[in-house]
């Protein structure tokens, strides 16, 4: 067992939590990540391990919601995968002994920083800060989007109030700052 | 000064006070006051001066039309110029200062140039300056440079924030009156996702200004209901204080809201305004008509203004103009305002009516005539008549109200090019055309200008729109309100006037537009260029149609064959910083942190800004005073020692698939097809054009797996390079890529004890045989974390980079300085990593600069033959490989004090300096503490063949001139042999 310590994505030991009271912003450490892209005529075959593995194949713009993560469609015959960091962080060499030649994966934990927004006020504020259709979006509901000039995948978890942002995790800071800034302008 | 202008009634709140300024005094208002409404409320008329001739000016209209006053708001750094006073909501506080004056604003100075009007008529500036030419630049631009412009800034950084946000409907309603109204009711009742925008802060439009009834309510109140009701709709988005300002391609439109401005300051943390992107299926545009004056001599004294301007400062305010008032119109709508302000107990002098049908009323003369002049010389005191029967008269008023005409808002109907079309039936354009795709136009906007014709269009519209959109609609049951026909006979301008003010912003008047078309100026386009009719903050909404008629008298044409200029966004005039959103100053641009980025901050790192990363620049020790200093010591103690780098930022790709060989093998111009398993390699690759466009590693860790390792600069190009290849020259090929820039922490650990450094942390044997140079691996480090291990160098020593995923990044670096403190183990920066890359003579950008080949680079035999890449081909052209052609070369003072800078150019020792006789150029250059003197690499014609020769390095521009050695680029261990190691 090795004796590194990992930090979250804004530099702490334990996850940051900033809470308004109308919006709550949460990072969220606790979820691996990996790509799943199917190989050319493996498609089939791919499908039918997701199937297996996550109770059905995320469409575009459609996610797969299991708590705290399943998976969700990124672009044609690729997926996003996550699972409890707890006890899947080697998810990525998991997916590719399930998948085999069926696919490719990449290891995607350390890619992202991952943020859950709740409150009577998430709506406001994400049309502070980005352009999807937040009223209309349903449970499951994923936009590939622009946040502060940062790429973000934004899901609509299950709860009315909760949206998931997946955004890039060198720029963790930024996009903390971007969702404060918001919070604090809906007020 | 107490409001000795306020009548009764109106739709402000008496019952508070609110405390204002006005250049220094003081006055109250009410809330639901504008400043403008307030300000005549106390009974000043004199709001501004006008932009050539410093007239005095007072309001001409009560909405974001305004050409007059305009004043500088605020103070300090909020202070804003430019602002009109109709459309500024009063609050407690307000501080308010007229502008574009020289002195007071009854007695500026610069009113002399009234005086000289003869000379500074339309185009003045292209006669009066032309002699002699070199007084242009020095004095004639500053002179007009400094007259121009109406109010000032602050010049201190903007203290308020503004933010920007996206909204989706099916259905966007662009004006709150009673068509918007009447279209939103019908939506939001249907169950459509509606928004509501109105630009003012009483939803209502014209129902607000209007005495007439709708069924047994008044307008106002009618207004109010409806709003109330839409308020109770979780599906309809009522936005006040909105300015719809544009309608961009595909359904979107540009929106601010001006969330702040009817306060003092901000709340912490609020925006002042934001700038709202509403993304719509349908648009209904109901954004009213404005009424246009009528031209005649020295119609612009403070206190003439539009018809229905009075009528909204009487209904709406509670405010008189004046105590007596007359009116001058060609159509029926004058007469209303007569009779409303009588109504309120103004005293009305008299209706001027050029039509001899007007109608008659018992209450106050009506007169078939023409004002032919007015009198006053701060405010109107006296409009001089010129009747029908050939008789003058004088009449004593202190307010004129002109009505010469609606003008239907045609605006957001031609953003795409649409032109509008000639309705003579109202002497105005109305929409035609193409619209934006998914707009209709109801109400005034769409020519119909009677309250019921309004409503009906607005319920029209909508239906209309939502069918299309699948909803199920009903007529909504709507009041019985006015529907008068407009009887107007077209009258532009008095026969025999000359100073009569078209364009009051601009100083435009009848005589410049005369003046256009005499001198041959007589296109729209060219018009509104020779004369600045229609230009500035209120874009000629008052003013282009007069000047259109005219044109087209003089010009024998109709209105419509003259035309219109284009109409563009914004509509009103809109503050860049709402542009700018929350993208300033620090936040202009994110940031990205590498792992290392805290425990670096802790070193006391100076960072530097590469791209949006902030790469450690080198890490100043206590003493150190000048940033050589340190690089200087990074630099000696890597060679010496070990050296760690942060080199996170280098782009990191996932290449798999079956054929992720033979993917890279037509990206690199070199092979990569035989790269073992364990093994990485050096790549090249190659524009289109047969130019470099990046290097790189990648490492083969299966197979069917490779890690592609960009620049810093590329990682994103290169990527998207390879996802255009991917997809659409070899969309056959079984490959898969994704970026892992962000997902690995990666460390360069460089020197001759970085093996044993390295040995102490990574699980495996990594001796030279078991881990030779260029072997990768796939590992673990301290007891078992997953790690990747290249054996690649760029510093020219024994060097390896050890990646473990990012959130370890920290604790990795931590440990590397905790196990290699024995080998005085030191940080290096992006500063020594420069010195060290140089010294050892490899590329970088400054030599991967979009112009130099794989030749250039002196790597002309890495491009294979022996398969097809990309770049491949075009690279052997002829052009790219000429005997002479550029070749990298190292570059020696002989002098060992003199520097060598980048970017001086290489002449030969004997001969002229120019650039006809230009041998190559510095690209990279440091100061070597291993040498002791300053190095460079660069391009030299057939470089390698030139060793040795004696050169002159030289720049005329920054005065540089050194004599210089050319030798090998490789500075240190020219022959690799630290590196095997």
């Amino acid at each position: 067992m090795h004796d590194l310590i990992s930090i979250t994505a804004l530099g702490g030991t334990e996850p940051r939590i900033d809470d308004f009271g109308h919006v709550r912003i949460a990072e969220n450490d606790g979820v691996a990540l990996a790509s799943v892209a199917a190989r050319i005529g493996h498609e089939k075959t791919c499908r039918a391990v997701l199937k297996k593995l996550l109770g059905a194949v995320p469409g575009p713009g459609r996610a797969q919601l299991h708590d705290p993560e399943a998976g969700f469609c990124m672009g044609p015959d690729q997926w996003m995968l996550g699972a409890p960091k707890a006890s899947h962080e080697m998810l990525a060499d998991t997916l590719k002994d399930l998948l085999g030649n069926a696919a490719s994966v990449t290891e995607q934990s350390g890619a992202w920083v991952c943020f859950d927004i709740t409150g009577p006020a998430m709506r406001d504020m994400c049309e502070r800060l980005c352009n999807v259709p937040i009223r209309q979006m349903i449970a499951g509901d994923v936009q590939r989007t622009v946040i502060h000039q940062l790429g973000c995948f934004v899901i609509r978890r299950k709860a009315d109030d909760h949206i998931r942002v997946f955004g890039p995790r060198a720029s963790a800071i930024t996009l903390h700052h971007a969702l404060i800034t918001a919070a604090k302008s809906i007020a | 000064m107490n409001q000795i202008n306020r009548v009764s009634g109106g739709q402000i709140d008496t019952g508070q006070s609110l405390k204002f300024t006005f250049d220094g005094r003081s006055f109250t208002g009410h809330p639901g006051d504008t400043l403008a409404s307030a300000l005549l409320a106390n009974g000043v008329r004199l709001m501004g001066r006008s932009f050539k001739y410093h007239r005095p000016r007072g309001v001409l209209t009560a909405g974001s039309e305004e050409p007059n006053a305009l004043v500088e708001l605020r103070g300090g750094a909020r202070q804003e110029p430019n602002t009109r006073a109709t459309t500024t909501e009063l609050y407690n506080g307000l501080l308010a200062k007229s502008q574009n004056r020289l002195g007071s604003l009854k007695f500026d100075l610069l009113s002399i140039n009234d005086r000289f009007s003869n000379f500074l008529s339309a185009g003045f500036y292209y006669k009066t300056f032309m002699w002699p030419a070199a007084f242009w630049e020095k004095i004639y631009e500053p002179i007009i440079r400094n007259a121009a412009g109406l109010g000032s800034l602050s010049l201190k950084d903007d203290p308020d924030v503004y933010d920007k946000g996206f909204l989706h409907c099916d259905l966007l309603i662009i004006g709150a009156g009673p068509a918007g109204l009447a279209a939103a009711l019908t939506a939001g009742r249907a169950g459509a996702d509606v928004i509501l925008a109105d630009e003012d802060f009483r939803m209502g439009g014209r129902l607000n200004s209007e005495t007439f009834a709708l069924g047994d309510q008044s307008g106002a109140d009618w207004s109010d209901a409806t709003v109330a009701e839409l308020s109770a709709m979780p599906n309809v988005r009522l936005m006040r204080r909105t300015t719809v300002i544009g309608a961009f391609d595909h359904g979107i439109y540009g929106a601010v809201e001006r969330v702040s401005d009817h306060m003092h300051t901000p709340d912490a943390d609020k925006p002042r305004q934001v700038l709202w992107r509403i993304y719509t299926k349908r648009t209904v545009l109901a954004a009213g008509a404005i009424e246009r004056p009528i031209a005649f001599e020295n119609n612009d004294r403070p206190g003439i203004m539009l018809a229905s301007a009075l009528r909204t400062y009487a209904n709406r305010f509670a405010v008189a103009a004046d105590k007596r008032v007359a009116i001058f119109t060609n159509n029926d709508d004058g007469h209303r305002t007569a009779a409303d302000l009588h109504a309120k107990g103004i005293k009305i002098a008299a209706v001027v009516d050029v039509r001899p049908d007007a109608p008659r009323s018992v209450d106050y003369e009506v007169l078939q005539g023409e004002v032919v002049n007015t009198q006053g010389r701060l405010g109107l005191k006296f409009v001089d008549l010129r009747l029908a029967d050939g008789s003058t008269r004088t009449l004593e008023c202190g307010a004129l109200g002109l009505s010469g005409g609606w003008n239907p808002n045609v605006h957001m109907t031609c953003h795409q090019r649409g032109r509008p079309t000639w309705d003579a039936d109202i002497a105005a354009f109305v929409p035609g055309g193409e619209l934006p795709p998914g707009m209709s136009v109801a109400g005034a906007a769409n020519g119909n200008l009677s309250t019921a014709g309004a409503l009906n269009g607005g319920v029209r519209a909508t239906n209309a729109a939502l069918k299309e959109l699948g909803f199920k609609t009903k007529k909504p049951k709507l009041p019985q309100a006015e529907d008068a026909p407009v009887n107007l006979t077209p009258f532009w301008y008095v026969e025999g006037c000359n100073r009569a003010w078209l364009d009051q912003q601009n100083d435009v008047t009848v005589k410049d537009v005369k003046l256009s078309h005499q001198e041959g100026f007589r296109s729209v386009e060219h018009l509104k260029r020779y004369t600045t009719l229609g230009m500035a903050t209120d874009q000629g909404k008052t003013s282009n149609m007069g000047g259109l008629a005219i044109m087209a008298e003089l010009a024998g044409k109709t209105i419509p064959e003259v035309g219109t200029t284009i109409f563009r966004p914004p509509y009103t005039p809109t503050a860049i910083g709402v542009l700018a959103g929350r993208h300033t100053g620090q936040d202009f641009h994110p940031k990205r942190l590498t792992p290392s980025h805290k425990w670096a901050t802790e070193q006391g790192a100076v960072f530097v800004e590469v791209g949006n990363w902030l790469r450690a620049q080198w890490f100043p020790r206590a003493g150190e005073v000048t940033w050589r200093q340190s690089v200087d010591r990074e630099v000696l103690a890597t060679r010496k020692s070990v050296g760690v780098c942060d080199v996170t930022t280098l782009g990191k790709i996932d290449v798999q698939g079956t054929d992720a060989a033979a993917f890279l093998n037509k990206v690199y111009c070199n092979g990569f097809a035989k790269l073992a398993v364990g093994k990485t390699r050096y790549g090249l690759m190659l524009r289109e054009d047969g130019i470099a466009m990046d290097d790189g590693t990648a490492g083969r860790l299966a197979e069917d797996h490779f890690v592609v390792t960009t620049t810093t600069a590329n990682a994103l190009p290169i990527y998207r390079h390879m996802e255009f290849v991917r997809q659409c020259l070899f969309p056959d090929m079984d490959v898969q890529l994704i970026s892992t820039t962000e997902a690995w922490a990666q460390y360069a650990v460089a020197g001759p004890n970085s093996r044993k450094l390295l040995e102490k942390i990574v699980d495996e044997d990594i001796s030279n045989d078991a881990f030779p140079f260029m072997a990768c691996m796939n590992t673990t480090v301290c007891g078992g974390l997953r790690a990747r291990l290249f054996r690649i160098s760029f510093s020219g020593e024994l060097a390896y980079e050890i990646a473990v995923p990012t959130a370890y990044g920290d604790a990795l670096m931590r440990k590397i300085m905790e196990v290699g403190a024995e080998f005085d183990v030191t940080p290096y920066g992006t500063e020594a990593l420069g010195v060290m890359r140089i010294e050892k003579g490899h590329a970088a950008g400054n030599e991967l600069n979009g112009t130099t080949t794989a030749l250039n680079l002196g790597m002309g035999r890495m491009v294979s033959k022996a398969k097809d890449s990309i770049g491949s081909k075009l690279s052997e052209r002829e052009g790219l490989n000429m005997p002479d052609a550029l070749c990298q070369v190292g570059i020696k003072p002989i002098d060992p004090n003199d520097p060598v800078p980048a970017g001086a150019h290489l002449m030969n020792a004997d001969g002229p300096v120019d650039a006809m006789h230009d041998q190559g150029y510095a690209t990279s250059a440091c100061f070597s503490p291993n040498l002791g003197h300053a190095i460079a690499l660069g391009f030299l014609k057939d470089g390698a063949n030139r060793m040795g020769e004696k050169m002159r390095l030289v720049s005329p521009l920054t005065g540089v001139d050194v004599n210089v050695e050319i030798v090998s680029a490789h500075f240190i261990d020219p022959e690799g042999e630290r590196l095997r190691a």
